[in-house]
Formats: structure tokens, sequence, C-alpha cells
């Protein structure tokens, strides 16, 4: 099932009713999401992609705007009603109940002609619970459960009724970092094999990254960038993006374009042919520098961390932003213990941004 | 753990509170049972330096009368019929509240206001709206007239005006209106704990239950009962334990005599029975009557901690 936001907007009335600030949540979002696929909702808290889902989800009303399940319009149909299914952050598992019967409550509010018989809905339960693996906890109640079993019991629940659409609020936010790692291959897993249009929201870009065939970056209730991980990745629209996108984050410098050339901190330092003369912002990923005897980024040298198959280097440069900068470079590469370390720049790992509003300004490779 | 050098300081700190409940909680307790098994023990013989044997008649002649089988049979009566009520009322109310999002801190307030009010003088504007006042009921060529708002209410929707409380009422009515007012009594500390404990449900149940299509009745019962049903154990545990020494509401509608005029007692409990036995100074009968009351509540209260535990979802 695609679904189709088409100018979401979502506006919470002012708290303080004397200042009349209204709070734009979600601001005219518009968006197709392709049938099938898997798509995660990734910005800073209070960005609005948690409002995103819950209106999707029919808890939440829009301000404005339509969204559409297929060819559909869902928008004024309530929660019940729109066949989704939805697992929350703390999964909210009914504590009464055994896991079994939390996987069958939703089959059992099915009335008319969806009314299943008692044994198809034992299969069906035990069809979801052995999709996630649950299959032997039947008859435990979530709190003898631990926290990657009690979320899979909370999608469980959520695919019994063959959901449209599946909507997932940080599911592994509660889970700790093996766990997570885990549980969300397992979700790419899970929506391979339903084939079910999932929707989900997280704080963590890596996450997001990581199983999503599509994120969307937003940012106070704007979005920011619509793409595939790495073509967002590779490509940013605008400095927020750049920077929310990336572990370790991308470094970022005051510059300044002249005659396209890049200075830094006055030195030449690459070619950006095409680009006005202006004072810039850059951003350089850590995997853009390359070790070069002769390169024009001298920086100063901190530390060195062997990481195995990388070394990162912490390293400080006068234009810098932040108070260092760091480098990941190929382990083969051997950083000299000095003063100092030099590197040239790899061009397509360089990014410009406008110092006025910080969108990306584009110069030919 | 208190040094045990400084330990006297922490004795003496406690002693107030401590000497106190010894002398009028403890004390009493254990004088209680000794004067229950002290054969016809009455305190103004004893003052006179009288001694009594050890034994157990003063319990064979509690239950032997007629008085306290209708006094057991009035507390029990009044108990079953109200704890379930006001449980099942105040449950509604609050769910009710719960949902009332405008004057809701009003309707706490409002709700809650027969809890702080002397349960004597609610007794008594409660007796005021049962009454009936004027001629002897039903003699002929006499005309009834009806002062209380609850008659008044039956005669405009064109009923027989029921004689409620006065003299010559039947037992049944006596019954109904002390339900009534018990149980409006009880509900506000009941709706009190009810609320704290909706409210401190998560949400995200209700939402979760929303999305999966359940309908209210069925929210109800599956997740709002369940949910609140150590609330609702607390509540009726502590129901049966003050329905069981019921009797300032009965004073309050039909005075001192415990019953309509003509019938005194008719509508008596056991602890006024306990009362009547001390004002007949008959202290080793009271004490008997105040250990069998203990005994009875002791026994539901055990019942009721069973069942729960089987129904209750912590």
């Amino acid at each position: 099932m695609k679904v189709v936001l088409q100018n979401l907007t979502k506006i919470f009335p002012s708290r303080n009713k004397k200042s009349n600030e209204e709070v734009v949540a979600v601001n005219d979002f518009t968006f197709t999401i392709p049938d099938g696929k898997l798509i995660g909702l990734l910005g800073p808290s209070g960005c609005g992609k948690s409002t995103t889902l819950y209106m999707i989800s029919g808890l939440q009303k829009p301000s404005g705007g339509q969204i559409f399940f297929g060819d559909e319009d869902v928008t004024e149909l309530s929660a019940e009603n729109r066949g989704v299914g939805l697992v929350f952050q703390n999964y909210a598992l009914y504590p009464h109940m055994t896991v079994k019967q939390n996987i069958l409550f939703p089959l059992q509010n099915l009335r008319g002609e969806d009314k299943l018989s008692k044994e198809e809905m034992l299969e069906r339960a035990y069809t979801a619970a052995k999709l996630v693996q649950i299959d032997e906890l039947m008859d435990r109640k979530p709190s003898e459960l631990s926290g990657g079993q009690q979320q899979r019991v909370a999608i469980a629940r959520a695919l019994v009724k063959m959901p449209k659409v599946l909507l997932l609020d940080e599911p592994l936010s509660n889970l700790d970092a093996r766990l997570r790692l885990q549980t969300r291959e397992e979700i790419r897993r899970i929506q391979k094999e339903t084939g079910i249009t999932t929707i989900f929201v997280t704080h963590d870009q890596e996450e997001a990254m990581s199983i999503s065939d599509m994120i969307v970056v937003m940012k106070l209730g704007v979005v920011q960038q619509i793409g595939k991980p790495q073509d967002v990745y590779d490509d940013p629209t605008n400095l927020f993006v750049a920077k929310f996108l990336g572990t370790p984050p991308i470094n970022v410098f005051e510059g300044k374009v002249a005659g396209g050339k890049l200075y830094l901190d006055g030195v030449e330092v690459l070619d950006v042919p095409g680009v006005a003369d202006q004072d810039v912002t850059v951003g350089i990923r850590p995997e853009g520098f390359t070790l070069d005897e002769n390169g024009p980024m001298v920086c100063g040298l901190n530390s060195v961390e062997v990481m195995g198959r990388d070394v990162s280097v912490v390293s400080t440069h006068p234009a810098s932003v932040n108070s260092v900068i760091r480098s990941i470079i190929d382990a083969d590469n051997k950083v000299a213990a000095a003063e100092t370390v030099s590197y040239s720049l790899k061009p397509h790992k360089v990014f410009l941004f406008s110092k006025q509003d910080e969108s990306r300004i584009y110069f030919d490779i | 753990m208190v040094e045990s050098k400084h330990s006297w300081k922490a004795w003496l700190y406690l002693a107030p509170a401590i000497v106190l409940l010894l002398v009028f909680t403890v004390w009493p307790i254990i004088n209680t049972v000794r004067l229950a098994f002290l054969e016809d023990y009455n305190s103004s013989m004893a003052i006179g330096g009288a001694t009594y044997e050890f034994g157990i008649r003063n319990f064979a002649k509690v239950l032997q009368y007629k008085d306290f089988i209708n006094c057991l049979t009035n507390t029990i009566l009044l108990c079953v019929l109200t704890v379930p009520l006001s449980t099942i009322l105040a449950l509604l109310i609050a769910v009710c509240l719960k949902q009332i999002k405008p004057l809701q801190r009003a309707l706490q307030t409002i709700f809650f206001l027969p809890y702080v009010t002397n349960s004597i003088a609610i007794g008594m504007v409660f007796a005021a709206m049962f009454n009936m006042v004027g001629s002897a009921f039903g003699g002929e060529n006499e005309l009834i007239i009806t002062a209380g708002i609850i008659n008044n209410v039956i005669e405009f929707f064109g009923g027989q005006p029921i004689n409620w409380i006065n003299s010559g009422s039947a037992y049944w009515a006596n019954i109904v209106v002390m339900v009534v007012y018990i149980v409006w009594n009880a509900l506000p500390f009941k709706i009190l704990i009810l609320l704290g404990g909706l409210q401190s449900i998560n949400t995200q149940y209700y939402d979760a239950a929303k999305v999966d299509g359940t309908r209210r009745a069925r929210v109800f019962t599956r997740i709002t009962v369940p949910l609140l049903s150590p609330m609702l154990a607390y509540v009726v545990i502590t129901g049966f334990i003050g329905g069981f020494k019921e009797y300032s509401s009965i004073v309050g509608i039909f005075g001192e005599k415990m019953g309509p005029a003509g019938d005194p007692g008719r509508l008596n409990t056991m602890v006024g029975f306990i009362y009547d036995a001390l004002a007949g100074d008959h202290t080793g009968r009271a004490s008997a009557a105040a250990l069998i009351l203990f005994g009875i509540i002791l026994v539901v209260t055990l019942i009721n901690l069973q069942v729960s535990k089987k129904n209750t979802h912590y």
C-alpha cells in the first residue's frame, strides 16, 4: 500500500493563552511513500517526526493537508478504521495479559465479516509470533520478557491483523547497543518478508541509514531532504543534513571562495569551479582527507586512534568551527608522530554551504 | 542502623507516641480480650471489688440474643448491598470524570464534598428528604401531607408517597433509605482513589487499543478494569471493613433509637449492639461482641484478599 502525504501540516495551539504562539510541529509535508518500502523519518527531538507518524496512524488529526492510503483518502478516518499497525516507543504491551493474549487482542476486536473463528485467530497469532521468533514465549507475561522480546511481541501484535501500513515509533531506543544492532536487522527482515509498507521514526541517523530504503530528514517540522540513505549522505542539500548524518560527524570550517578556489585560513585548499566569490561554510566528511606530505591542509596533530580497519586522526585547524577535526584514513597509512599532519582533500567529500541560509552551493568536480 | 549507644535517644523520641499507643490502643485491645472472657463482667461492680470467673458465657449470651441476630443481619445486609453498589457507581463516575476535560477540577471538588461533610449532618438532611410529615399513614379520609423532597418528586410523577422512615414504615423502605445514604456517603473516597488510579494508567494503552479498533466496552472491561484492579481491591476491602462498622449513618437518619418511631432498634448494627451493651453496663458482653465483630471482619478480609489475589494484576 503506497502512502501519500499531501501538504500535511500540524499546528499545536499555544499552551500559554496570552501569547498565542502556535507551534508548527509539521509544516507542509508532501511525500509519496512507495508500496512495500521501509522509510525512516529522521531528525532531532522536536522535529515533528513522531507527530507525522501519529497523523498517519490516525491518533492525531492533521491541521491541514491530506493522507492517502493507495487512492483512498483516509484523512478523516479514525485510527481504528485505517488498518495500521503501530508499535509504540515503550511497546504499550498490556501488562495483565500473556504474550498470546496480547497478540490475539487486535484479532478479537474484528467484527462483522472480518470476524475470525478461534482456530483462525490462534493460527494467525502463532504465524505472527513465529515471524518474530517468540512462539516459545506465548504464555509469559510482558514483565517476564527482556526488552528485545517485548519489542518483538509489540511488532507481532501490530502485524497480526495484517495492517496496510506498519508504523514504528523509535523502535530501538529502549534496547541496549547490541540488541539494537540485532533488532534492526530483524525489523528489516520482517519488513522484507511481509512486504508491508513500513514507516519508522528515529533520531539515530545510523539506525535510519542502515535499514531504510529511503530516509526523510526533518528539522523543526520542515522536511529537509528525502532520498536513499547513501544519496542523502553523499549529497546533502544543506548544512543541517550534512551535520546530522554521519559518524563521526562532518567537519565544519569557515572558508572563502575567490576566483574559483576555496581558501581555508587564507590557504588555497581546493578548486571549486563555478562558485561566485563569497564567504562560505565548508563541510568535509571525515573520509574526505587523504594523507599527503605536500597537501594544502596543514593541521596540528592531537592524537591518533587506531580502530583496526581504520585510523581516526584527531587534529586542529584554525578555520575549524569545532575545537577538533576528525579524519578517518585507511590503517595502511602510517601517521608519523609529529607536530603537524598534512592532507589533501577529496573534492566529492567537500560540501560548500551558503553563509546566509546554509543551503548547498554546488561546484563542478 | 542506629548505633547501640545512641539507641536510647531513638527510644526517647519515640516515647510519646509509644506511651500513648500503649495506653489508648494496645491496653484497651488486651483488656477487651480479658473482659470478654470474664463471666458477666460489670465495670461498676468491679470497682466495688467483685471478682469474676474465667469463662465463655459472655459469648454464649451474645449469640443467644435475638437482638444480636437482628444487628448481625442488618450489618451484613447493608454491607452486601452498599459495597458492590458504591464501588460500581464510583468506577463509572471516575471513568466519566476522567473523560470530561472542561471543569474537571471543579467536578472533582464537588464529588469530594460529601467526604469532608459531617456524616450526622448529612444524615439529618437525608432524613428530611425522605421525611413524611403530617397524619398517620393510610387512615380513612385523612390528608397525607408530604414534606420530604423524595415523596414530592414521587407525587409529581403521579406515584403514591411512600413512608420511608417514619412511624409505621416498612423494613425494606428503611433499608432503601440506608443504602442510598451509605452509598452516597461512600462514593467520594472511592471516586478519589479510582480516579487517581485511572490517571496513572499510561495513555498509550488506550492509543494502542484505539489503533487496534477496540470497542469502548471492551476497552473498559479488558484494559481499564484489569489495570485498575489493585485500586478496586483496595476500595472493596476497605469498603467491607467500614461497612461492618456501620453505625453513625443509622444514627444520622433514625437517631439514637436506631429505628423508626415505634420500632426502636430495628436497624441496629453490630457496633450499635456493642454501644447498647456498654450503656447497660454489660462490659463483658460488649467486649465479647467486639471480638465477634473483629473475627467476622478478619474472615471477610481474608476472603477478600484471597479473591483479589487471583484477579488483581499488579
